[in-house]
């Protein structure tokens, strides 16, 4: 019961997480319809902008602030430099422009930095955990990152439903054109998006790399996994985006826990344990490919 | 251009790549650069999945992001049939064989099942959702691969020796280069003549306008899903060839970022030619054999180029050259 606890505390966490990377990869694809595969570069940014902000100044302030600066920077960028003349190319030219981008992005990133991995201590006022239920201690720099997460969810809500900033996505997401013709100009609307997103990503760094391995790559083991949450969510829509996240958050966590031993009632220890592993890192995927049979476009998708 | 030039011009091309790759070995050998046979075999090997992946992005329009699966998975069948066979002992009661035309039929047999199966389901879906849902059951064969502990899971699994074939020896560098050169031609004149057929008009058909296809009649799925299993046969051929070429298979060889180099290679050649996909895979092998000789941070040069040819390249280095007038 406790574990089951934990459990579903440590998907809602990694759910958060997903949801930073999600929410902005959604907006970007909703309203631009472009493939950004370099999102999961600009977490990998954000993570080893913390990191090194941190190593170099001591203060865990600096190195989020770096973070979401370095990142939203990168985003505008790229897209100024690159996705602003693929909006109306073919997904396919999408997927191979970013995938170029990954590509220098990594290299830039280990000739800078060097190959070895940084470290990111989590800072004093996140260390320790509190007694939530009798028996069940939880670090509180999860707890601090669910709480994040449910900010920015809400965050998002408000800015997307009730700014004019908000009103302008939607309705750049629903007619293009017909944003453009009211004399908005939809290029500094897209730039800023792909900023925003790029700042999502970068918060989502900060909150990985105490975490989790701080290292090339990172970004696109990530970027494949926010893939599947937007797709199952249904690609453009926020609510998706964060309902996708919550299940996949949700799945993998329960998976790691439970999914070895059930196997091992059904099959031969040693069957169950190589098989275990692997079932564990493919069930979000088996849930995809389950959820697209069932509805083509996703849960929850943003156009009817 | 008219469609008899494009056929000359398909044809003074195909001649000139013949005859090329048919003297690539006897010049290495006169110029004393034995290390060019062994590049030049990897183009064909590339080429032919490259082929395979054009048929259906370059005719279909359906974009699959996973096609790494089934060249993984042709590698596979051969790496563990070979591991039964030598020492590994009997699998479900059979000590395997080194017959290669048991075993690549075997091979190629599994990839056209695996291929019905994610085709049937992977085409329920179009566009994005499409391009995903091939990514998300590539990653799921990925994972599979990576806990097999059985078959070196994660480090990869070495074949002893290459499968025999009747009469000749493919232990012989040349012999295996000559080899992989024939099933190229064969394979690409059989996509060749599938994409001239009335198979072929109707999956060009259906890129072109779906709604009116099916108003004359046609079920689009039959002819999709066949398309889809015929790339992925191709595709498995090559993973078959390379295995063998490189006598060791890994989850690498199923990781996404293969299935991207695959469609990067087929856009850089030029989408819906044939031929340009083998050009492509020419070109982006050999750059990445120069640059690799060059820094070890090749991808830095390598992302940029990438990059360069999605937004420049509308039609390949080729496409202006073999492409027919099909207005896009």
């Amino acid at each position: 019961m406790l574990l089951l606890v934990e459990q579903l505390l440590n998907g809602l966490q990694y759910g958060a997480m997903l949801f930073m990377l999600a929410s902005g990869l959604t907006l970007i694809f909703g309203i631009m319809g472009v493939i950004n595969l370099t999102h999961g570069a600009f977490y990998m940014i954000g993570a080893y902008s913390a990191a090194f902000a941190v190593l170099g100044t001591g203060s865990f302030l600096v190195g989020a602030l770096s973070a979401l600066v370095g990142a939203g920077l990168y985003a505008v960028l790229v897209e100024l430099a690159v996705i602003q003349w693929l909006y109306r190319r073919d997904h396919l030219y999408q997927v191979l422009a970013t995938l170029g981008l990954i590509l220098f992005t990594n290299e830039a990133v280990s000739i800078l930095f060097g190959r070895k991995p940084p470290l990111m201590d989590i800072p004093p006022f996140l260390r320790g955990s509190v007694g939530l239920l009798p028996g069940l201690d939880y670090p509180v720099i999860r707890l601090a990152f669910i709480a994040i997460g449910a900010l920015v969810a809400i965050g998002l809500w408000g800015l997307v439903n009730h700014t004019r900033l908000g009103m302008l996505i939607r309705a750049g997401a629903d007619d293009r054109e017909m944003v453009d013709a009211l004399g908005v100009d939809i290029r500094r609307l897209y730039t800023l998006v792909f900023g925003l997103g790029g700042v999502l990503c970068g918060l989502a760094g900060v909150m990985a790399a105490p975490l989790l391995a701080i290292e090339i790559g990172m970004g696109e083991r990530v970027l494949i996994t926010t893939f599947v949450v937007i797709v199952i969510g249904g690609v453009g829509s926020i609510r998706g985006a964060l309902v996708g996240a919550l299940l996949v958050g949700m799945v993998d966590s329960l998976g790691r826990a439970y999914l070895p031993q059930a196997l091992q009632l059904l099959l031969p220890a040693s069957v169950a344990d190589t098989l275990g592993a692997g079932l564990v890192s493919a069930s979000i995927y088996v849930l995809m490919a389950l959820v697209l049979l069932v509805r083509p476009l996703g849960l929850l998708p943003a156009r009817a | 251009m008219t469609r008899t030039r494009t056929r000359t011009v398909r044809l003074t091309a195909a001649l000139v790549g013949l005859v090329v790759f048919s003297a690539i070995p006897f010049i290495a050998a006169a110029a004393g650069y034995a290390t060019v046979v062994d590049v030049a075999t990897r183009i064909l090997i590339y080429a032919i999945a490259a082929v395979s992946l054009d048929l259906i992005i370059g005719y279909g329009a359906m974009v699959s992001f996973g096609h790494a699966m089934f060249f993984s998975l042709g590698g596979y069948t051969v790496a563990i049939i070979a591991h039964h066979t030598f020492g590994g002992g009997p699998m479900w009661g059979w000590s395997g064989t080194n017959a290669a035309l048991v075993v690549w039929p075997l091979a190629l047999l599994a990839c056209a099942l695996l291929a019905v199966v994610v085709g049937a389901l992977a085409l329920r879906t179009r566009g994005v959702q499409f391009i995903m849902i091939t990514l998300a059951f590539a990653q799921m064969i990925f994972f599979v691969l990576v806990s097999l502990q059985a078959y070196g899971g994660d480090d990869g699994l070495l074949i002893d020796r290459r499968n025999e074939l009747p009469l000749i020896d493919l232990g012989q560098p040349r012999t295996f280069y000559f080899l992989c050169f024939g099933l190229l031609v064969l394979w690409t004149l059989v996509c060749t003549s599938v994409v001239n057929s009335r198979f072929g008009l109707v999956l060009q058909a259906l890129r072109q306008s779906e709604r009116r296809t099916i108003n004359l009649g046609i079920r689009p799925l039959p002819f999709r899903l066949m398309a889809f299993v015929v790339s992925a046969v191709g595709t498995g051929l090559a993973g078959v060839l390379w295995a063998n070429y490189a006598r060791f298979v890994s989850p690498d060889m199923a990781a996404w970022t293969k299935s991207g180099e695959f469609m990067a290679i087929v856009i850089l050649g030029g989408l819906g030619t044939l031929l340009g996909p083998i050009v492509g895979t020419a070109v982006y092998l050999a750059l990445e054999q120069v640059l690799t000789s060059w820094t070890e941070h090749w991808m830095i040069v390598m992302g940029p180029i990438l990059t360069m040819i999605a937004l420049f390249g509308r039609k390949g280095m080729t496409g202006r050259l073999f492409g027919q007038n099909n207005n896009d």
